[in-house]
């Protein structure tokens, strides 16, 4: 049963709630069930957390590294170099979020400019 | 001034309920959720290549609402996908959607509130919004931490349905360059705010973890690189960070 097996205009709208919404939204009910029982001053919430947290750094590492589009299309060096400025200048000047996507923006840009 | 007063819990607490929802839906916004919506300005565009028609697009923007797991069905559907092969690529993508959700729900929910409320605000947790709430909440009294992010999450939401609804009426689209650039400014918002929101050493340390094995699980293990990555560096930062809490402890007396 493939995205386009039912010729109407319904179906691709079932199999969008199945393979998706059912698909997404199935681990944040169970997250909501399992955390339910947690006491927000337990020991297991700080193991959760740090879970959670490798496995955002994980995205934000691989949006990075194997970015898709046109980003795709820098050198990874220029991009980890701009990385590291944005995360520089958020720590040491102020630790400003905005001050640290401004740098990696121009740091990028600058690479861009000169075809690094 | 207004804020301290609303802190206070001898006021009408309706009224309360009412301020923090405002609250959270005008702290939606902000930097985080301007690049959201640039990254689904560039969603609507890939959606609209492969063929999604507005409504599909609308429907799985407001319904699945994890910016990653819609491109991974845009994907199985552009390969031709049967529904259960779509279903558990979608599966394994907002896994991580259980751990996050496990980590906020302990800080919004007190006594007295109901599961349903939960579940239903549980829709909302995708990086954003849960980035945003863990920053934020500290400074939310507990028992108004359902409405400000309800607030705040359905704001989001609701905001990035119009960028959809704008990319497909709009004919022509932006220049790549330009929305690579644009791309690039996530990454370096959620490296940035996790840092921030770091409550112990625990988590500085799993995202240093996170993001150094994190590139070679994607080569290695593709499909359950975030999950391995999570729970692996996850319990190595957890094991690093009890040892270092313990360490400091001693120094301490």
């Amino acid at each position: 049963m493939t995205f386009e097996a039912i010729d109407t205009w319904w179906w691709p709208l079932v199999f969008i709630l199945i393979a998706g919404w059912i698909a997404t939204d199935m681990w944040r009910w169970l997250g909501v069930l399992m955390g339910n029982r947690i006491d927000d001053s337990s020991e297991i919430l700080v193991y959760i957390r740090s879970v959670a947290t490798a496995l955002v750094a994980a995205v934000i590492a691989q949006l990075i590294v194997f970015p898709s589009g046109a980003l795709a299309e820098t050198p990874v060096l220029l991009r980890i170099a701009a990385a590291l400025s944005g995360f520089a200048a958020y720590i040491f000047i102020g630790r400003h979020v905005g001050l640290g996507v401004l740098a990696a923006l121009v740091v990028l840009s600058a690479g861009m400019a000169l075809g690094i | 001034m207004v804020a301290k007063g609303m802190n206070d819990e001898s006021l009408n607490p309706e009224n309360a309920g009412r301020y923090w929802l405002l609250k959270g839906m005008r702290e939606a916004i902000c930097l985080p959720t301007f690049l959201l919506m640039c990254a689904f300005v560039g969603f609507a565009g890939l959606a609209r290549e492969n063929g999604i028609t507005m409504l599909q697009a609308l429907v799985m923007t407001s319904t699945i609402w994890a910016l990653p797991a819609c491109v991974v069905l845009i994907t199985a559907i552009s390969n031709g996908a049967t529904l259960i092969a779509a279903f558990i690529a979608v599966t394994l993508s907002s896994a991580r959607m259980m751990p996050m959700a496990i980590a906020l729900i302990p800080e919004m929910r007190t006594k007295n509130t109901r599961t349903w409320v939960l579940l239903l605000l549980s829709h909302f947790i995708a990086i954003t919004a849960w980035v945003i709430a863990l920053r934020r909440f500290k400074d939310v009294p507990k028992q108004y931490r359902t409405y400000y992010f309800g607030g705040l999450g359905g704001t989001i939401t609701a905001i990035n349905q119009f960028v959809v609804l704008g990319v497909y009426l709009s004919a022509n689209s932006f220049s790549p360059k330009v929305l690579g650039v644009l791309f690039f400014l996530t990454p370096i918002y959620f490296l940035t705010s996790l840092w921030g929101s770091a409550r112990e050493v625990t988590g500085k340390i799993a995202m240093v973890i996170g993001l150094m094995i994190g590139p070679y699980f994607y080569l290695t293990l593709p499909g359950i690189d975030l999950l391995a990555t999570g729970f692996i560096g996850g319990t190595a930062a957890y094991i690093i960070g009890r040892i270092w809490r313990k360490q400091t402890a001693k120094g301490d007396a």
